[in-house]
């Protein structure tokens, strides 16, 4: 599947008009839906025109978020693991503590030049929910998150954030009580809510233009890493490295160099308790493609085409499908998939937090887990960018059950 | 391979031009293949048309259905945990069609498991089986391409939902590929949700009649023989879902086992329902 493609000219160009990158993407959505995301696809193309539009986003992300997201040097950690150098894409310095709310400004915004007077969304570790909840508060639109009564029992910091915000918090008993089934619930209510609802969902996925458009609001990462990068080392770095669950941090850090063809770039997925047990998230390296939640992609299922559980301790990667950018960047072999498992991240979330004063989210600690993994392979003159998306303060409860400590 | 079991459209022409004969609207009747085993499914389906099912729509299980409620949500789970796939779904139609070779019967259902199963292979066997037409919820026009239009060139009805979402401009796209009948999703929700007034409905027949000649089914929130008749004084047929899974539902025991109540209920219902639809326009 790799090797037959030709190169494209460039790789930022898709999607086309119906929404593919190659084979994957599309709108495979409920009639009910397909006016609405018609809208959509007009009222984006239409903001994306507009400088006032990008000048109000520039505004929020200045003012609101905290951008730029400082490019900093992990010099300890370059140490320790003896090679190349290591840069930390500080994503996990936004307001709400990870990078989400990039795109949750850049779509309440288009929410409210549509006259949409309602918001929902789904929610996995509870990042994306906070995010959404934070916007709504912000701009005093109602907000209901759905959110797996699994990840509820887990996440549970998120879930009183969220309400504290204002949002309600709806659980989802159906299906594995996850991410994937707060994405069903989600688009049940906006197929019965279709006059003042707007949907964010909080990954670079979904029907077309919503892989698009996250990304887009995403691309913020690596538009500032690029001139960051440039300005501290004189050159662009030799590997990206970012953690996938969705996608949509890494389609944000990736998407801006994926021209530049002496960047490596690496994906890393959540191996669970290791991806030949079968309980893991890897969609890519283990999954095949299928179509879920309104495109075509990469997916955990059986022979009859029945969607399957993931597994991760991060609940932010547990998810079975995949950004379907990232399907087309896999088969045409652009950027590199490995999977890290539970055991390996947990490594890296105690090493950065003791080497860097950081404690990462549990998601970026499976990037910086192949960062362990490959840096010290590496010879000291070449440069790693690690998006640093999340921090880990809503992930100590789940981190000290897995090491066995009692709070 | 007998004539009278190969699936088509013409059999769902048939029974609609045969409902026309009678001056009546037709009742379509849902269930999910496999609901609550494959067993107890295939008793209750034999027994449809017997009890006054007109067409036949049968669920393809499927572990994410977005567009549907809790009670189709809940007969999709139950067939899953007894074993059911599609390779299944589609001997119950061969089972049924050996003995009726008139009722028609559409898949309903979403497109990962026929993507899967492969989609020249399983028009091939879905049409064999005696399988006439196909209802799939997430491939919308714009996605033609994938299933409608090879269903089409197979001699099978491809049937699209239309709701209320559908206004003028949309509608052309919508009867473009289709045959059959078009189906009205009469709320816009998920299934087994809210009703439709008859002033919206008569509203949209008229909407739906500017774009198209082909029978119309009216469906989404139809409980009782009371709305079924109210529905079939309108459109050419109504079709229950929801409130017949729940029936399953209802029936079993307290481990979820069918018991020997499961089909009686069922058929139950759907005679009510029939008598609902028949005497409507008397």
């Amino acid at each position: 599947m790799t090797s037959s493609s030709p190169k494209p000219n460039s790789y930022r160009t898709l999607p086309d008009t119906d929404g593919h990158f190659g084979n994957y993407g599309g709108r495979f959505v409920a009639e009910t839906l397909m006016p609405l995301i018609l809208e959509l696809e007009q009222a984006y193309k239409d903001a994306k025109n507009d400088p006032e539009f990008q000048k109000e986003l520039d505004y929020y992300l200045k003012y609101y978020v905290g951008r730029p997201s400082p490019l900093y040097f992990a010099e300890r950690m370059t140490e320790e693991l003896g090679g190349a150098k290591i840069y930390f894409k500080r994503d996990e310095l936004n307001h709400t503590g990870a990078h989400k709310i990039n795109n949750c400004i850049g779509q309440i915004l288009l929410a409210m030049r549509m006259g949409k007077t309602r918001i929902i969304a789904e929610t996995g570790a509870g990042q994306h929910g906070v995010a959404t909840a934070t916007v709504c508060a912000r701009f005093g639109l109602p907000c209901t998150v759905y959110m797996g009564a699994k990840d509820i029992e887990r996440q549970s910091p998120n879930v009183f954030r969220m309400k504290l915000l204002g949002a309600e918090v709806k659980a989802v008993e159906s299906g594995s009580r996850s991410l994937k089934d707060a994405m069903n619930e989600a688009l049940r209510d906006w197929v019965t809510n279709v006059d003042d609802t707007f949907y964010i969902i909080g990954t670079a996925a979904g029907p077309h233009p919503y892989p698009e458009l996250v990304r887009d609001f995403q691309s913020v990462i690596g538009n500032e890493a690029k001139e960051q990068i440039m300005e501290a080392e004189g050159r662009l770095p030799d590997l990206l490295v970012a953690a996938i669950g969705g996608g949509s941090n890494a389609i944000g850090l990736f998407h801006p160099f994926l021209d530049d063809k002496d960047v490596e770039i690496t994906g890393v997925e959540a191996a669970g308790h290791g991806v030949h047990t079968g309980k893991h998230a890897a969609s890519l390296t283990a999954g095949a493609p299928g179509v879920l939640h309104g495109n075509r992609t990469y997916l955990l299922m059986d022979d009859d085409g029945q969607i399957t559980e993931a597994d991760s301790i991060s609940a932010g990667l547990d998810y079975p499908g995949i950004g379907p950018e990232h399907s087309w960047l896999k088969d045409i072999g652009r950027v590199d998939y490995v999977a890290i498992t539970d055991k390996e991240a947990l490594e890296a979330f105690k090493l950065c937090s003791e080497c860097e004063g950081i404690i990462p989210a549990l998601e970026p600690s499976h990037a910086l887990a192949h960062v362990m993994k490959i840096a010290p392979k590496m010879s000291k003159d070449k440069i790693i960018i690690v998006n640093l998306c999340g921090r880990g303060d809503k992930d100590i409860f789940t981190v000290a059950e897995a090491l066995g400590v009692k709070l | 391979m007998s004539d009278a079991i190969i699936g088509g459209k013409d059999r769902i022409e048939k029974r609609f031009a045969k409902l026309k004969e009678e001056g009546r609207a037709g009742l379509v009747t849902f269930i999910t293949a496999g609901d609550p085993d494959p067993e107890a499914s295939f008793e209750i389906l034999k027994a449809l048309p017997e009890a006054g099912a007109d067409i036949i729509e049968l669920g393809m299980p499927f572990t994410d259905p977005m567009a549907d409620g809790p009670a189709i949500q809940e007969a999709s789970n139950r067939a899953l945990a007894a074993g059911m796939h599609m390779r299944k779904t589609l001997s119950l139609v061969r089972g049924f069609r050996d003995q009726d070779h008139e009722t028609p019967i559409i898949l309903m259902g979403y497109y990962n498991p026929i993507y899967i199963y492969g989609v020249a292979e399983f028009l091939e066997d879905a049409r064999n089986a005696g399988v006439d037409g196909l209802i799939v919820v997430d491939l919308p026009p714009e996605e033609d391409a994938e299933l409608c239009v090879p269903t089409v060139e197979k001699g099978l009805s491809f049937i699209r939902l239309t709701t209320p979402t559908s206004d003028d401009k949309r509608l052309p796209k919508l009867v473009q590929n289709t045959s059959g009948f078009v189906y009205y999703v009469s709320v816009a929700g998920v299934t087994g949700a809210g009703s439709a007034s008859n002033e919206q409905i008569i509203e949209a027949m008229e909407r739906l009649h500017r774009h198209t000649d082909l029978p119309i089914a009216v469906g989404f929130g139809i409980k009782t023989a009371a709305q079924a008749a109210d529905v079939a004084k309108q459109a050419d047929a109504a079709v229950v879902g929801s409130a017949i899974v729940s029936k399953i539902a209802e029936s079993l025991d307290e481990n979820g086992k069918a018991t020997d109540k499961t089909a009686s209920m069922v058929t139950g219902l759907v005679r009510e329902l029939a008598d609902g639809v028949r005497n409507a326009r008397k």
